[in-house]
């Protein structure tokens, strides 16, 4: 229930509040304060730090699509069906949350270095998984994928089981339902799962590092120009990245509001 | 025609047991059941969406038990709307059609047709959220039969709807199942009889209105299964006389005849001696009588006709062929009770503790009568008119009711 009166329990929570707001805005506040412009037009020219933001939007959004092919129809079975060991399998789903993202990159880089066997089959076909755009891929589906996965079950949770039922008995196949039915009515959810798998493999740092230091994205590239050249100099690539980051987030998230209404 | 053979399925708490049945093409079989008896497992076994345990489904000759649901050319429709929210109502209506890969052309036809017949053309362009229950619920039946099943299941598609809504949809529901040339596919020239349809319902008045057949179903069993006539006219047991809507229903004891031949038996309930017509041997049974059939006078003695009361006279009872009279009270009286125009008044006759009888009667008859709560008043009926029927015999003794007497109608 919304509650509009102001008592002095709920002034000292707004105080906390306040507290925290300025802990998450402050730090990213003075760094765009910090950077000056002419710093900035300088940084927008250089072409490695265009590469890298180009590389890092392109890597991040083909690996959230390319993943989603297999995400959301798996989604779909752990919001409908009941297996064995269903729970195991969603604690699993979770794990890439939890643990250190660069011991994730180690764990990764064993499956994939070019003495496993993925890597020796990926060496047959003429591509290698490590230092190239396939293995920063893989790294940020891995950290990023649980999001997909449990926005898109969240939303096929919510879609009647009723409404598939009635889509049977008219005739649709169990893969038009799907299509035609469950998909649409969950794509608020999808969507949103999309956008959150898609800005958290963006912003992956830990995994990447140890599977692909070359090709540099982004976030590579900010810790490499601080370790080498210092705060000053990894600042305006920082700042840069964010606010590319903030454009296409907000685009996105106005697009899933369109949808939204048009659903209506 | 749909056959269902020994079907029996156990979820949870729920279970059914050994349902078999049949239903024609152009037949309207009710399934009549108080809420949580298994109606909706059994529907949804037959859909296809539950799998039974033992027992077959057949349709039109083929075993369908193993089919799947969209395969299996058999409609539904739920209690609520099962529209589908992101589309319009003409893309619902077409939906089932894109599934035969019908051409635009005749999907558009078709569904021009059925909007015209479920009365729902006005709104073809709106979303489901916007229309009333009655609206919706046309709209999900023109999209079922537009899919020309040749079963239709119903599960109380019905009951979450306003008075007026019952009224467009039952008539809706009859010409369905006329099979009404105009709700058949012109194009493709089906037969004239509509579909067999299973309608689940707990609603004895929609299995009145609608059912060519009923079937009882009691902890997960069918407790009878008949034509219409048969089981309102002859309920094998009190369940299922209960659940039909008979109202006066008696359990007690029919003694060894006291008179010879000729003579009406004596049949005792709460200590209150009842003539009834019978040629059962003695045991303990049930007796109903329909609140049709029961007359109310006044106390005084002066039936319905009589002018003002006659206080401060003798009693005087008019010499009548009823064989059943009771003096009692009115502790209830329910307008509209039944049947509209009738007034329906709930009389304890009890001697110690309340027995309750339902008598139907016009409301023109209540209110010369000047009836209200707490009036002394005379109950009669027929000894004629009382069915008994031995416990836990399925048999019933002799039937009065199975000639001549026409259903209750809305």
């Amino acid at each position: 229930m919304r509650d509009t009166r102001y008592e002095p329990l709920s002034l000292a929570f707004a105080a906390l509040g306040g507290v925290v707001l300025l802990f998450i805005v402050a730090p990213l506040v003075s760094m765009f304060l910090n950077c000056s412009l002419p710093q900035l037009a300088r940084t927008i020219q250089d072409g490695e730090v265009q590469n890298s933001i180009w590389l890092t939007l392109a890597t991040s959004m083909a690996a959230t699509l390319i993943f989603a092919a297999a995400a959301i129809p798996f989604s779909y079975l752990l919001a409908r069906k009941d297996f064995p060991l269903k729970r195991l399998v969603t604690a699993i789903i979770d794990l890439p949350i939890v643990i250190p993202h660069s011991a994730a990159g180690i764990a990764l880089l064993g499956v994939v270095s070019r003495n496993s066997f993925l890597g020796t089959a990926a060496a047959r076909m003429g591509f290698s998984f490590v230092s190239s755009t396939a293995g920063i891929m893989l790294a940020m589906a891995f950290v990023s994928i649980p999001y997909l996965l449990n926005s898109a079950r969240d939303g096929f949770l919510a879609v009647p089981v009723r409404l598939e039922k009635a889509a049977l008995s008219l005739g649709a196949s169990p893969l038009r339902v799907f299509l035609t039915v469950s998909v649409p009515l969950a794509a608020r959810a999808i969507i949103s799962g999309l956008i959150l798998m898609w800005a958290r493999g963006m912003s992956e740092f830990g995994a990447v590092l140890i599977i692909a230091y070359h090709p540099m994205i982004t976030p590579v590239l900010i810790y490499e120009r601080f370790g080498a050249f210092g705060l000053k100099y990894a600042r305006p690539v920082a700042v840069l990245f964010i606010s590319v980051c903030l454009v296409f987030f907000i685009m996105l998230r106005l697009i899933a509001k369109d949808k939204q209404y048009a659903q209506r | 025609m749909l056959s269902v053979r020994g079907i029996s399925r156990t979820l949870g708490a729920l279970a059914i047991k050994d349902i078999s049945f049949e239903v024609r093409q152009g037949e309207y079989f009710v399934l009549l059941g108080a809420s949580g008896v298994g109606k909706s497992v059994l529907l949804e076994t037959i859909a296809g969406i539950i799998r039974p345990d033992t027992g077959r489904v057949f349709l039109d000759g083929k075993d369908i038990t193993n089919e799947q649901i969209h395969r299996r050319k058999i409609g539904f429709v739920f209690q609520n709307s099962t529209l589908f929210p992101h589309m319009t109502v003409y893309d619902n209506i077409a939906f089932g059609l894109r599934c035969r890969r019908l051409q635009n052309r005749q999907i558009h036809k078709r569904v021009g047709e059925l909007a015209e017949d479920f009365a729902v053309s006005h709104f073809l362009k709106r979303r489901p959220q916007t229309l009333s229950g009655g609206e919706a619920q046309r709209v999900c039946l023109a999209r079922a039969v537009a899919s020309e099943p040749k079963c239709l299941l119903l599960d109380e598609p019905i009951s979450s709807l306003d008075v007026s809504a019952r009224g467009q949809i039952r008539a809706l529901l009859r010409k369905i199942s006329s099979g009404a040339a105009h709700l058949r596919n012109r194009a493709s020239g089906s037969p004239a009889r509509g579909p067999a349809i299973v309608h689940v319902t707990h609603d004895y008045t929609e299995a009145v209105c609608l059912g060519t057949h009923i079937a009882v179903m009691e902890n997960g069993r069918i407790a009878q299964i008949g034509a219409a006539q048969e089981v309102f006219g002859h309920p094998k047991s009190e369940f299922v006389a209960r659940f039909v809507g008979i109202r006066n229903f008696f359990k007690g004891r029919l003694p060894e005849p006291d008179y010879g031949q000729g003579h009406a038996r004596k049949f005792i309930s709460n200590g209150l001696s009842f003539s009834v017509l019978t040629d059962r041997p003695s045991g303990s049974g049930y007796i109903m009588v329909r609140s049709q059939d029961v007359t109310i006078c006044d106390a005084a003695g002066q039936p319905a006709a009589a002018g003002p009361a006659q206080n401060g006279r003798a009693f005087r009872r008019p010499r009548t062929s009823a064989r059943n009279n009771f003096e009692g009270t009115i502790v209830d009286i329910i307008p509209n009770g039944g049947l509209p125009g009738g007034v329906e008044v709930i009389v304890d006759i009890g001697a110690g503790k309340p027995v309750e009888v339902a008598a139907l009667i016009t409301a023109q008859s209540a209110k010369m009568l000047d009836l209200h709560p707490g009036k002394r008043v005379t109950l009669s009926f027929k000894a004629s008119a009382v069915e008994y029927v031995e416990e836990g015999d399925g048999h019933l003794a002799i039937s009065p009711w199975a000639q001549g007497r026409k259903m209750p109608t809305q």
